[in-house]
């Protein structure tokens, strides 16, 4: 089955462990970040996906959903998944001062002794356990 | 949540040798549920039980709320191994269907053959092992059931055939909202398709839920050998194992683990299944551990 060249398509890296539905929600708010999605945009149909990828349409629907409650599309029923608001520049332009203090405290963790490793894990479980809190 | 299936103290014995013992287990509706377990789990025991075409030696079985009868127009059945009739074409399978079947979707049917490509006049003996799954579950979808059971549905197809299946069985349930319950040893691909997982070892549910839930709540600790005896409220120990020096533990928590002195890791869903396979062979069958609906 050929999709519409105005769609984008999903893929399932499986060895990933994070969970399907997220790895859907990340490729849309990628695609929207890169400007490949933007405002008006139609996501495939869950049927679209299913038949496509070989997963499961709760997951797909699940999605869906979560993007919906983020503000990033809205379901039109009948209709279809459009997208409501891109992220081009809304997060690139903040990227320059984020970089500088991520930076700093590079310096500092370098500064306390922290080999490349240690600081490596050290971002990584941070970064999870606040995610995980946020949900 | 109404129940798909419900099996109460089940047991199927042959002769001396039984089968499934004492199987007591709850699978919601509405979900595509994995069964994964061993051999000799009592998988393919469960799914004849379900479908009817096993009697119970002991227990409760129940399906959609009722005793399971064979040739329920409301419970589809692919077996292992998908059988077909040899000897009969493609449209002989599909008329035999509409004959015996009340609520047979002919239109589906015919639409889902011309799909796969399966040519009506072939007879099913020459179709190649991916074109008889997709016959086998055709003729179990166009039942329209409410309850779709597939016994390692894909164990014998190339990964080509294997992701046509999977990708037509998602489009039958994205279309018609029946829930479905399939064993299989190939977790990856119960990764994709499956919303729900159940892990089988012995007869017993060592672990059910959904399967965000369970990527989400599991983890891999691994640092200095310590005592496990101290991991805290809300933590469960599905699996350890320890050198001299280290401890390698498979831990389940709602919350995050914040513990510099751990290495904290994510598991994919095979490794899960894993933990609780091999978790399963050292301790009693009572540390089951219940996943939230």
């Amino acid at each position: 089955m050929k999709w519409g060249a105005e769609v984008i398509e999903f893929h399932l890296d499986a060895r990933s462990g994070v969970a399907p539905y997220m790895q859907l929600i990340r490729q849309v708010r990628h695609a929207l970040r890169l400007g490949v999605l933007n405002e008006g945009d139609k996501l495939p149909t869950v049927k679209e996906v299913v038949a496509r990828v070989a997963i499961n349409p709760n997951t797909v629907s699940k999605a869906y959903r979560e993007l919906e409650y983020e503000g990033l599309v809205t379901a039109r029923p009948g209709l279809g998944t459009f997208v409501t608001r891109t992220l081009v520049g809304d997060s690139l332009s903040k990227h320059e001062p984020l970089r500088q203090g991520l930076a700093r405290w590079l310096t500092e963790a370098r500064e306390a002794g922290l080999d490349d490793e240690s600081i490596e894990a050290l971002f990584l479980s941070s970064f999870r356990a606040f995610s995980e809190a946020r949900g | 949540m109404t129940s798909a299936l419900i099996a109460d103290g089940l047991t199927k014995r042959y002769g001396r040798r039984s089968a499934l013992n004492d199987c007591t287990l709850d699978i919601p509706a509405g979900h595509v549920v994995g069964l994964v377990g061993p051999n000799g789990a009592g998988k393919s025991t469960l799914l004849q039980l379900a479908c009817g075409l096993l009697d119970p030696t002991a227990g409760r079985i129940e399906v959609l709320g009722a005793r399971p009868v064979s040739g329920s127009p409301q419970v589809g059945f692919v077996a292992q191994d998908t059988p077909v009739y040899a000897g009969l074409t493609v449209a002989d399978h599909l008329r035999m269907g509409a004959h015996l079947n009340p609520s047979w979707d002919a239109a589906l049917a015919k639409r889902r053959i011309a799909q796969v490509g399966l040519d009506p006049a072939q007879k099913a003996g020459k179709l190649s092992g991916g074109q008889r799954a997709q016959l086998a579950l055709t003729v179990a979808a166009a039942k329209r059931p409410n309850l779709l059971l597939l016994d390692e549905p894909v164990a014998a197809l190339d990964p080509l055939a294997r992701r046509n299946f999977l990708q037509g069985l998602m489009e039958l349930t994205a279309e018609q909202g029946m829930s479905i319950v399939m064993s299989s040893h190939l977790v990856a691909d119960l990764e994709r398709v499956c919303d729900h997982l159940i892990v089988l070892v012995a007869s017993r549910v060592r672990v059910a839920g959904d399967v965000d839930d369970l990527l989400a709540t599991h983890h891999r600790l691994v640092g200095r050998r310590r005592d496990t005896a101290d991991l805290g409220a809300g933590r469960a120990l599905v699996e350890q194992s320890h050198t001299e020096v280290q401890s390698t533990l498979v831990v389940r928590s709602t919350a995050p683990i914040v513990d510099p002195s751990w290495q904290v890791d994510r598991l994919d869903l095979e490794d899960i299944v894993l933990a609780y396979m091999s978790g399963a062979a050292g301790d009693g069958p009572d540390r089951v551990l219940e996943g939230q609906r």
